[in-house]
């Protein structure tokens, strides 16, 4: 028997890992990547309160994350692969076009 | 310390090892391999949970098909290690207080339910024999909506994707 806080605070320390990750990193792909860590802390927070509650819907829930997750990751490496093409950097601080 | 809680540590152990490993790392190929280390890992919490289901797509859509296009990318672009710019002051200024009041909010949420309500070991088999019916009952308009959701992501992957024309088409 494991606590549910426990599950909690490994998701909770996953999402921060994953905001971490997306405020310090400065290559575009590994901030993506970070995007997907946050989702996966979400994700195991979902599967945890639906064995709490007894609740199949978190379950399900989870599969609709991981269909947003990858609609987000095709569409997202699309424009990546479309910026690199553009601007022939990967660095999110040389892409600033539209900065004042 | 049953074996329920032993497989836990040891299972939120390597996500949390992964995860860490993911913002040391400065080649974008590093960080994607312990991406994957940490749903491998995350697809083991949800066996411990009893959603099996749940688990197996974890690795066959998130640790295979969508860290594939992630590494895909990686090699497609040659992406070199990452050049390390002076960390910009905002992420200085919001983030560093953000996750001290991240933090102190887990941990109020950790002592408020200070381990009285456990969740057993399989305590709701979410097998596909049992989320088939909700997932094409309940949630039927949902599941619809994300077919559509996936449709457009693909048209929009494929546009964004593709070579500009180099040169202006011929009117004819």
């Amino acid at each position: 028997m494991v606590p549910l806080s426990y599950y909690l605070l490994l998701s909770g320390i996953l999402f921060a890992c994953g905001v971490t990750g997306f405020l310090i990193k400065r290559n575009i792909i590994t901030i993506f990547m970070s995007i997907e860590l946050m989702l996966n802390g979400v994700n195991l927070s979902f599967v945890a309160f639906a064995a709490h509650w007894h609740s199949l819907a978190g379950q399900v829930f989870v599969f609709f994350v991981m269909v947003v997750a990858a609609a987000e990751a095709a569409v997202g490496l699309a424009i990546i692969i479309a910026v690199y093409r553009t601007r022939e950097t990967l660095n999110v601080d040389q892409v600033n076009l539209l900065k004042l | 310390m049953n074996v329920h809680l032993i497989l836990f540590l040891a299972f939120g152990a390597v996500a949390l090892a992964g995860a860490i490993n993911l913002l040391a790392q400065t080649h974008p190929i590093n960080s994607a391999l312990s991406l994957i280390a940490v749903m491998a890992a995350l697809a083991g919490e949800y066996l411990l949970l009893g959603a099996e289901f749940v688990a197996a797509v974890q690795v066959i859509v998130y640790a295979g098909a969508i860290m594939v296009l992630f590494v895909f990318t990686i090699m497609l672009l040659n992406a070199g290690v990452e050049e390390r710019t002076k960390g910009s002051r905002v992420a200085v200024l919001f983030g560093i207080p953000g996750i001290l009041l991240g933090s102190i909010l887990v941990a109020w949420v950790v002592l408020r339910h200070s381990g009285t309500e456990a969740v057993a070991a399989g305590a709701l088999p979410g097998s596909p024999q049992t989320i088939g019916p909700l997932l094409f009952h309940e949630f039927l308009l949902p599941f619809e909506i994300t077919s559509i959701l996936i449709l457009i992501a693909i048209m929009g992957a494929v546009v964004l994707a593709s070579k500009p024309p180099s040169a202006p088409r011929k009117v004819s």
